[in-house]
């Protein structure tokens, strides 16, 4: 079984009208065992950029705890908050360093840059920043994803169109995939709030 | 197959382990003690490799009680499982040590809480916990029979129904295990499971 497959894991982040959303599920696996249901994989780094880490849960929670301390280095030398532009660099760079001896992660980011344009990103476990203009995806569920999302996006959706769309999208990937679900984690961000809801899908 | 875990209840963290020593077919002994008193009000019950077992639990155990020394108040929880959760993940990628931990503790603030820190320093809160083979077991008599605010007869009669499970459904089954608590008493030994014990020596 691959490294990255161990915990289990499922991550997706769509683009919408001046909103992002980013979900995943909340399944904390060891191979065929279930240990949680209630783990978290999405971390907000300031109130406008979140980031998502699927993957292997170990190195999830050292890279986390990493990039929130740089973020907070940031915040005082730069008195400001990180780009999300900005902060893919970083993460794609902290990534890299362990060319040869990686972190068994692929980070999702998602954030509200200049002038309040959504902001996605994903990239892999050396740092290789994949950028797209309506929605990324990773873990064990992510092939599912992509055809779930490929079919269900629509450019340009309202931030309440958007949460049904990635809810849908997540559930019905997630129930292909026996290593991730156990119930969703959705936070729909846009320029004035952060709604943050839990999906209850097939427990199992 | 060394069988640990351990749930929350009412103003209480329970852990039981078994009790047996063992190298390849060969059982050392089986009165074993394999949940240590970390402090006053923290228990770390640690399952694995037997020298990485004592080796790394002392280590921890020394360290919280310096923290103590140093800053005149003692670490919480939370912050114990943290600091445990940082030295497997600094080791993780030199010199890994193979322990599996439960650690069990009662803050004044915050009650009783349970942590579940794996050999490749996954950390997770838990209601209920357990590793090892035995955890097949025990974790379906948990997931059947918890609830929260259990009181400590109803945990202990929980305990029972999973240790009665690992004895009848394990084929290595170990014989004896050891049951703790810590409430806002503290941690202490609440009970013995034997079903086998040592021959007394005779004396020479």
């Amino acid at each position: 079984m691959s490294i990255f497959e161990y915990n289990g894991s499922a991550l997706v982040a769509m683009v919408g009208k001046n909103c992002f959303a980013i979900a995943s599920d909340r399944r904390l696996g060891v191979q065929l065992q279930t240990i949680a249901t209630d783990f978290q994989r999405i971390f907000k780094i300031h109130d406008r950029l979140f980031l998502g880490l699927s993957g292997l849960a170990t190195d999830a929670q050292t890279l986390y705890q990493r990039l929130v301390f740089r973020h907070k280095l940031y915040q005082l030398r730069e008195e400001r908050d990180i780009k999300p532009e900005t902060f893919a660099n970083l993460v794609s760079a902290l990534l890299y360093e362990k060319r040869f001896g990686p972190y068994f992660c692929q980070p999702v980011i998602a954030g509200l840059g200049v002038e309040d344009k959504p902001f996605i990103c994903t990239m892999d476990s050396i740092g290789a920043k994949e950028l797209a203009k309506d929605f990324v995806v990773a873990g064990t569920a992510s092939e599912s994803l992509y055809g779930a999302c490929e079919s269900m996006f629509k450019e340009n959706m309202e931030p309440e169109e958007l949460f049904e769309t990635v809810s849908q999208a997540l559930l019905s990937s997630v129930d292909r995939d026996c290593l991730s679900g156990w119930g969703g984690h959705v936070y729909v961000v846009t320029p004035t709030e952060v709604k943050e809801r839990i999906l209850k899908g097939r427990m199992d | 197959m060394e069988c640990v875990f351990g749930l929350v209840g009412n103003g209480f963290a329970i852990v039981a382990a078994d009790t047996s020593a063992v190298h390849s077919i060969l059982v050392h002994k089986s009165n074993e003690d394999k949940i240590m008193i970390l402090d006053s009000h923290k228990l770390i019950a640690a399952s694995g490799e037997s020298g990485d077992r004592v080796q790394f639990t002392e280590y921890i155990q020394k360290n919280v009680a310096l923290y103590q020394f140093r800053n005149g108040i003692p670490l919480t929880t939370a912050a114990a499982a943290n600091f445990t959760r940082g030295e497997l993940a600094t080791a993780l990628r030199k010199n890994p040590y193979f322990v599996n931990i439960l650690l069990a503790g009662y803050d004044k603030e915050t009650g009783p809480s349970l942590y579940y820190i794996d050999y490749i320093a996954t950390l997770h809160k838990v209601d209920k916990g357990a590793f090892g083979y035995g955890s097949y077991f025990s974790l379906s008599m948990m997931d059947r029979h918890y609830h929260s605010g259990m009181t400590v007869e109803e945990a202990i009669d929980l305990v029972d129904k999973c240790i009665m499970e690992i004895r009848s459904r394990l084929v290595v089954a170990p014989p004896n295990f050891v049951i703790k608590i810590v409430d806002k008493d503290g941690a202490r030994e609440y009970a013995w499971r034997e079903s086998v014990k040592d021959v007394a020596v005779a004396s020479a």
